[in-house]
């Protein structure tokens, strides 16, 4: 679940981090009126699941209320690597001394959480891995010890942070370490993390990931859930809860577990055609989740031919079978489907689609089969 | 032979009362692996299906001489119930359960290589182990599998790891063990412990193995087929087509940052001496060809 940097910065500060004050605006009017309140000079900040904001013209500086409006303006609207700003931040604005870059993560390799703290912030952390990889001190944390201060003071050494920030940012590391474990966040980056003209160290951006898996300790997570950014047909698929990813094809999928649904999209590409989705309907393929799939492929107007490849493991063929015809039944399909059926009674499945068949419902042996005819009738 | 477990292998079922566990259970127990117990602390001393429940994993150890469990116990349990199954002295652990936190797993994994280094942790997130003839622990369908070998089967897919018993079967050929690692980020079982366990076991000999986009266990795996396996590999990765940043069902399957692709992969497999599929057909195909100049 990605957060807004607004978000980020309201569960950053609900850990002590120290945040600059701001608002949410979504409108030009809503922006001054938060300026307004705030007290200029303020940033006016671009909300959306992006890097490279401040390249694209979507964070300005704004030393009064009428620059305030020309730039709020300007980016409500703009096109940021493809996502439309709908939403501002507005904050105070800071006298910057120095930039740095800090972030945990988990390191699936050593299996240990990664700190990453670079005195080149402000820039895009992949670049400085890239031209100069000295200047980010890592550290690995192994998570039954946790971040000691001790490890911490170390680790900002190692970095080379001037001792004017020595401090500060032992604080905020500590504290961005035990938001990064307590909070379930998959990833948690400050960047930049600035020195002010004034001495202090403060978070100036924060890009937060969490681990939509720890939701059952985190209730406060619901409120992310609507601010994600789906895509209409993702939005669907979700609202019936099935693993839905929007492609750019025309063969719409549909298959029993995660592997199996990205083999098929895989299938679908080397038969000469493009998947229009990956859509993964799990272990209980009932007729309630067959409709449900169906139904949200079917609302993908540049869906042409449908390929449901299903392997009974535990999931049943014959109840597989009986929950296609129900759910054609129940949904007008507008494009022809292509069943692949195998494993557990199969047999069975395959003999209750039998009467079935015809040019709106087709059966194939294989995967590679059905792949074929599917991108065929998608043509 | 087979590997991790055979018909010895006594299991302890944690969550065994629940619905999953009990459904499971019972399709293991039938299929022939050793089901003694269960465990559930309000319901010791009653039975699920002629299986007897204990109030902790420790009583049941004591009781059965069990060695192995298996957990079915919803994702907000799993971490005290892989440290329960640890200090109640089992020696494999599968963990069906998906859903599991991140910094969960990563604890529990780091906690276990600390205190408990001799416990073998397979998933969260797994279809489970089965050595077809002997002992099916978790969700395989055990009459896709056929026995008595000659090909070990790992893979990081549940669904996957079914088509690659079935593309096998198909083709008549047998299989030692199938590891389901599962597809989180941190599996308590990598690729390299099943390779490092097929390449031990006299009976398998070949290794079909199944991948999927993101993280880098499967360059990982590459490495040590290149320095250490001297028993033929195929491989299948799933997710060539995936696009970058998004999630693709598992948690574990994303290509970030111009990492974990299929492409980089496939290639590393293919550096290594392994014959990589485009598909699970023709992944199965190559072990086939493997199996018949064996």
């Amino acid at each position: 679940m990605d957060l807004f940097e607004h978000q980020g910065k309201e569960f950053f500060a609900r850990y002590g981090m120290p945040v600059s004050p701001g608002d949410v605006a979504f409108s030009v009017e809503e922006a001054v009126a938060a300026a307004e309140r705030i007290g200029t000079p303020v940033m006016v900040k671009a909300q959306v699941h992006a890097g490279g904001r401040g390249k694209a013209g979507g964070v300005k500086f704004a030393p009064d209320l009428d620059a305030v409006r020309e730039h709020a303006g300007n980016i409500l609207g703009l096109d940021i690597k493809g996502h439309i700003v709908k939403r501002l931040w507005i904050e105070k604005a800071s006298d910057i001394a120095e930039e740095y870059y800090a972030s945990f993560t988990l390191d699936r390799s050593a299996k240990k959480h990664l700190g990453m703290l670079s005195k080149e912030g402000g820039i895009e952390i992949e670049t400085v891995a890239v031209e100069n990889p000295d200047a980010i001190a890592k550290i690995w944390v192994d998570p039954v010890d946790g971040l000691s201060e001790e490890v911490c003071r170390e680790w900002v050494a190692a970095a080379g942070l001037p001792d004017a920030a020595v401090e500060g940012a032992v604080d905020i590391l500590l504290k961005l370490y035990t938001a990064y474990v307590d909070g379930d966040a998959d990833m948690v980056e400050i960047n930049p993390l600035i020195l002010t003209e004034q001495g202090n160290v403060h978070v100036l951006d924060a890009k937060v990931t969490l681990d939509g898996n720890s939701e059952f300790r985190h209730p406060e997570y619901a409120q992310y859930d609507s601010t994600q950014v789906r895509d209409e047909r993702e939005a669907a698929a979700h609202a019936h809860g099935l693993q839905y990813v929007g492609l750019d094809g025309t063969v719409g999928v549909i298959a029993n577990g995660a592997g199996l649904a990205m083999s098929t999209v895989d299938v679908v590409s080397q038969a000469g055609g493009a998947a229009a989705n990956f859509l993964d309907i799990g272990g209980g393929a009932n007729a309630d989740v067959m409709s449900a799939a169906l139904e949200v492929i079917n609302n993908d107007p540049a869906v042409k031919s449908i390929f449901i490849n299903v392997f009974g493991g535990i999931t049943r063929g014959d109840m597989v079978a009986e929950g296609i015809i129900e759910a054609m039944r129940r949904v007008d399909i507008h494009s022809p489907i292509v069943i692949r059926l195998d494993g557990t009674n199969a047999v069975e499945g395959r003999e209750i689609l039998a009467p079935r068949v015809g040019d709106d419902l087709m059966m194939e042996d294989t995967m590679l089969s059905a792949a074929r005819r599917a991108v065929e009738l998608a043509k | 032979m087979s590997i991790f477990v055979d018909e010895n292998t006594k299991v302890v079922y944690q969550g065994l009362t629940g619905s999953q566990g009990s459904y499971y259970g019972r399709l293991n127990a039938e299929y022939g692996t050793q089901v003694v117990a269960g465990t559930n602390p309000r319901k010791a001393g009653t039975e699920v299906n002629g299986v007897p429940i204990f109030a902790s994993v420790g009583e049941a150890v004591e009781a059965t001489g069990a060695t192995a469990s298996c957990i079915f116990i919803p994702a907000a349990g799993v971490r005290g119930a892989v440290m329960e199954a640890a200090e109640g002295g089992i020696e494999l652990i599968v963990a069906i359960t998906e859903g599991v936190p991140a910094h969960d797993e990563a604890w529990f994994y780091n906690k276990l290589k600390r205190d408990f280094p001799n416990v073998q942790l397979l998933g969260p997130n797994c279809p489970g182990i089965i050595s077809p003839g002997k002992c099916n622990i978790g969700i395989t369908a055990g009459h896709i599998a056929k026995p008595d070998g000659p090909v070990g089967i790992v893979s990081r897919s549940g669904t996957l790891t079914y088509q690659a018993l079935y593309e096998l079967q198909q083709k008549d050929i047998g299989v030692t063990t199938c590891v389901g690692i599962g597809g989180d980020p941190v599996p308590g079982t990598s690729f390299i412990d099943c390779l490092k366990a097929f390449e031990a076991d006299p009976e398998t000999k070949a290794v079909m193995m199944i991948g999927e986009i993101g993280g880098s266990a499967e360059e990982e795996a590459a490495e040590f087929i290149k320095d250490h396996m001297t028993k033929p590999v195929s491989s299948y990765i799933a997710g060539v087509t995936a696009p970058p940043g998004k999630k693709m069902g598992h948690a574990g399957a994303i290509v970030s940052g111009g990492k974990g692709t299929a492409a980089a992969k496939m290639e590393a497999l293919a550096d290594a001496g392994v014959k990589v599929g485009n598909n699970p057909t023709e992944a199965g195909e190559l072990m086939a060809e493997i199996v018949a100049g064996l």
